[in-house]
């Protein structure tokens, strides 16, 4: 029982911290130097970043050697993840792209389509996005309504999607669709790639509850006005979407982790340095347990981690363990913010520079949004009980009948 | 990265497994329970021929020179089949206080008597007394009374903590001394038994060094803790395993009550504490084996997380069986009673979470890679 890099693993970590020294600023070295960008200028040096990596072979680590990918182990990015993580590099925008849509491409798309899409992808040169959540349809996503009627060699889109991470800024993004509202719910979609510069679509930001809209939320609404798309940007059999849409979506739980934002060390601070009734506050007893709560949570997920990254050094598949990150580390940060701001008193409310803003605010107000996405807590919960525990799925009202027959209101 | 038992290491914890199966599982529990026993000498006595309170005696005294990661893995597996045997008592605390502090004519003369049975020990802290310790040493006699001792029926010696001259010390005692009394106390779990041991002028040797004895006690309970933590978890992950047998058996309305997202959600969050406290035993067992600075943080941590988790598992166990989990028949109560058990045999969860913050307060730990 150790934390080593076997001597293969201590290997690649040199080898990845070469080339990013090389390449890239340690985040150590810039304290305090940090400045927003704009939207224009994130792009550029993220496309630009993405480009350097692409051309030193580090750009998709886990994609196959035919695509331009090193075919590395699962431990092999982790240590790239963890080494590249102490830079000052930009990121956020090509993770759907190469994480979701590149694998869904290579297994469905023809060659001459992945020779056309993978390599500019990969290279940065083009962001793609992820069309899969509706208005009326989030948790149960396969309930989606977008419909696809077939004219001639083209299919017509019309519907709406929502929380569409960086469709403002992408090129191109994978959808699916109602083919046929009169077969069952899950038999009735079909799967698309499309270039979202086509004649109908109109992208909207969302205006979310933190008051980020636009370049500071990412996340939008997209409007699909009899788009046209040619059938041969269809990815698997007519009817297949759900199978289809089921593969980008179990790399997507993998992607969601841990909720970022204040945590324990922030609270912990924090409460060694405000006074509280003529003493520092971590001596107030409310406070301790508090601190002795998340500090066994943060913890715990923190030696989770570790165990899931043990079983994937020895070549092992992890156990389910993982499961448990995003429902505990959110509710967390919705927790340990709410503390920060009270722990302020009447300042706590306070978006003033004067009265200092503080990371507390934004977690609290961010914490509700990651409580949802990627899987509500109830979902969530729901996973881990079926497919963790075995428990048997909850009886569906709308099974075996056709989509447009289940209902949707009283 | 490794945070992983090893392939021994897990072969001995399947072997536990099988063995605690095979010997009937939670039927010697119940048998303890339903004869007022104080423990199960048979079940004792094959653990012993196991070789299992051995684990940590290096070979010079016959042991088996093993770490603490085998314990850990044994303690899982204790925990899981709530076995009525004095096993804590003597290894995670008495065995560990000869080896880490006794002088050689003690070790030379206590630890090849523990790997063969003919010794089994425990120990005293808890008093009446609230404030200062009033069991008193002088030179080398005891007088004062101890209470709520694990296994003082069985135990045949004694390590107690009293106060001297000089402060506090530990001292070695045999419980066949006519000056010890030994009385039963009535306790929440009878699978275990807990006594009041009282000494008037009873000999005893000192351990270590005096005064030295609050921080002697301090280290031992660090360590026990994270191995009462692996039994917590072992127990935590029962009940859940129990309870979700059940939720698939029982139907109500028509269906499986598994089916229902109020026991799902229940069984989730079951399963979120059992896989922390887990991941913060891993924790404590790398800090207990690698003898780390931060055993005090992990023991705290990984004791409040399992002291947790086999809370919620054990209560949420019972009322996922209905009325039936209310009965003496099920075994829900057992995991009910022993979760309290060990929920305060150290010191209550408030009592760890104080130690935890102190470490937080006086390190500057940090949580992130």
């Amino acid at each position: 029982m150790d934390f080593n890099d076997t001597p293969e693993q201590a290997k690649f970590r040199i080898k990845c911290r070469e080339w990013l020294e090389g390449n890239a600023e340690l985040k150590e070295n810039l304290a305090g130097s940090h400045t927003e960008k704009s939207l224009e200028e994130h792009l550029k040096v993220s496309k630009e970043w993405q480009k350097k990596k692409y051309d030193a072979g580090w750009a998709m680590l886990h994609w196959p050697k035919a695509f331009g990918g090193l075919e590395a182990s699962p431990i092999e990015r982790i240590i790239w993840g963890q080494e590249e993580a102490k830079f000052n590099v930009p990121g956020g925008i090509f993770e759907i792209g190469l994480g979701m849509c590149g694998p869904v491409m290579m297994q469905y798309a023809t060659e001459e389509q992945k020779n056309r899409y993978l390599s500019p992808m990969a290279e940065g040169q083009e962001i793609w996005c992820q069309l899969f959540s509706e208005p009326a349809a989030g948790s149960d996503v396969a309930g989606l309504r977008s419909k696809a009627e077939k004219d001639g060699d083209d299919w017509i889109i019309n519907g709406q999607k929502v929380w569409t991470s960086g469709a403002h800024y992408s090129d191109f993004g994978i959808l699916v669709v109602r083919h046929d509202p009169g077969l069952a719910k899950h038999k009735g979609l079909t799967f698309f790639f499309v270039d979202m510069k086509s004649k109908g679509i109109t992208v909207k930001p969302i205006k979310q509850i933190t008051g980020q809209a636009g370049s500071g939320s990412g996340f939008n609404e997209v409007y699909f006005d009899n788009v046209r798309i040619p059938d041969s940007q269809r990815l698997g059999e007519i009817g297949d979407g759900w199978k289809v849409a089921i593969t980008t979506l179990m790399n997507e739980r993998l992607a969601v982790g841990d909720a970022r934002g204040s945590d324990i060390e922030e609270a912990l601070i924090l409460s060694k340095s405000r006074d509280f009734e003529g003493q520092a506050l971590i001596k107030n007893d409310a406070v301790r347990e508090k601190l002795a709560d998340w500090f066994c949570e943060a913890n715990g997920l923190k030696y989770t981690k570790f165990r899931t990254i043990s079983a994937l050094s020895k070549g092992e598949a992890p156990g389910p363990e993982a499961s448990i990150t995003k429902i505990v580390s959110a509710n967390k940060l919705q927790a340990i913010g709410n503390f920060g701001i009270d722990s302020g008193e009447m300042a706590g409310m306070l978006l003033d520079e004067n009265e200092g803003v503080t990371s507390f605010q934004g977690a609290w107000l961010g914490a509700p949004g990651l409580r949802i996405a990627g899987g509500t807590d109830e979902i969530l919960r729901n996973v881990i009980a079926e497919r963790v525990l075995g428990l048997p799925q909850d009886p569906r009202a709308d099974k075996g009948i056709a989509f447009k027959d289940i209902p949707t209101k009283v | 990265m490794n945070l992983d038992f090893s392939d021994d290491q897990k072969y001995l914890q399947d072997e536990a497994r099988k063995f605690f199966d095979k010997e009937g599982g939670l039927s010697n529990a119940r048998h303890v329970m339903d004869n007022s026993q104080d423990a199960d000498q048979e079940l004792w006595n094959k653990i012993i021929s196991l070789g299992w309170t051995a684990i940590r005696i290096p070979e010079g005294y016959n042991g088996l020179g093993l770490g603490h990661l085998e314990l850990c893995v044994i303690a899982e597996e204790l925990g899981r089949s709530l076995a009525p045997v004095p096993f804590s008592s003597s290894v995670y605390f008495f065995t560990e206080a000869l080896i880490k502090y006794a002088n050689e004519e003690i070790k030379k003369d206590f630890l090849p008597k523990l790997v063969t049975g003919e010794i089994t020990g425990t120990y005293g802290i808890a008093e009446s007394s609230e404030s200062t310790l009033q069991v008193t040493v002088t030179k080398e006699k005891l007088n004062g009374c101890k209470i709520a001792v694990p296994d003082a029926g069985i135990a045949t010696h004694m390590i107690v903590c009293a106060r001297s001259k000089e402060g506090t010390d530990l001292m070695l005692v045999d419980l066949s001394d006519p000056s010890v009394s030994i009385h039963k106390q009535k306790n929440i779990d009878t699978s275990r038994a807990f006594f009041k041991v009282e000494f008037n002028d009873t000999p005893s040797q000192l351990i270590g060094k005096t005064n030295e004895g609050w921080n002697y006690i301090q280290h031992l309970l660090d360590q026990a803790a994270v191995l009462f933590a692996f039994e917590q978890v072992g127990g935590s992950q029962a009940a859940l395993d129990m309870a979700k047998g059940y939720s698939l058996e029982r139907f109500a309305f028509g269906r499986q009550i598994g089916s229902y997202q109020a026991i799902k959600h229940k069984l989730a969050d079951m399963y979120i504490a059992v896989t922390l406290a887990k991941s913060n035993c891993y924790y404590g067992a790398w800090a207990l084996s690698s003898e780390s600075s931060e055993l005090s943080l992990a023991a705290a941590t990984a004791r409040v997380s399992a002291t947790k988790a086999f809370q919620l598992c054990s209560k949420e166990n019972i009322q996922t069986h209905g009325g039936n989990g209310f009965t003496w028949e099920y075994d829900c109560h057992l995991f009910y009673k022993r979760s309290k058990v060990l929920s305060v045999l150290l010191g209550s969860e408030a009592t760890w979470k104080e130690k935890l913050v102190k470490n937080l307060e006086k390190t500057n730990t940090l949580v992130k890679e």
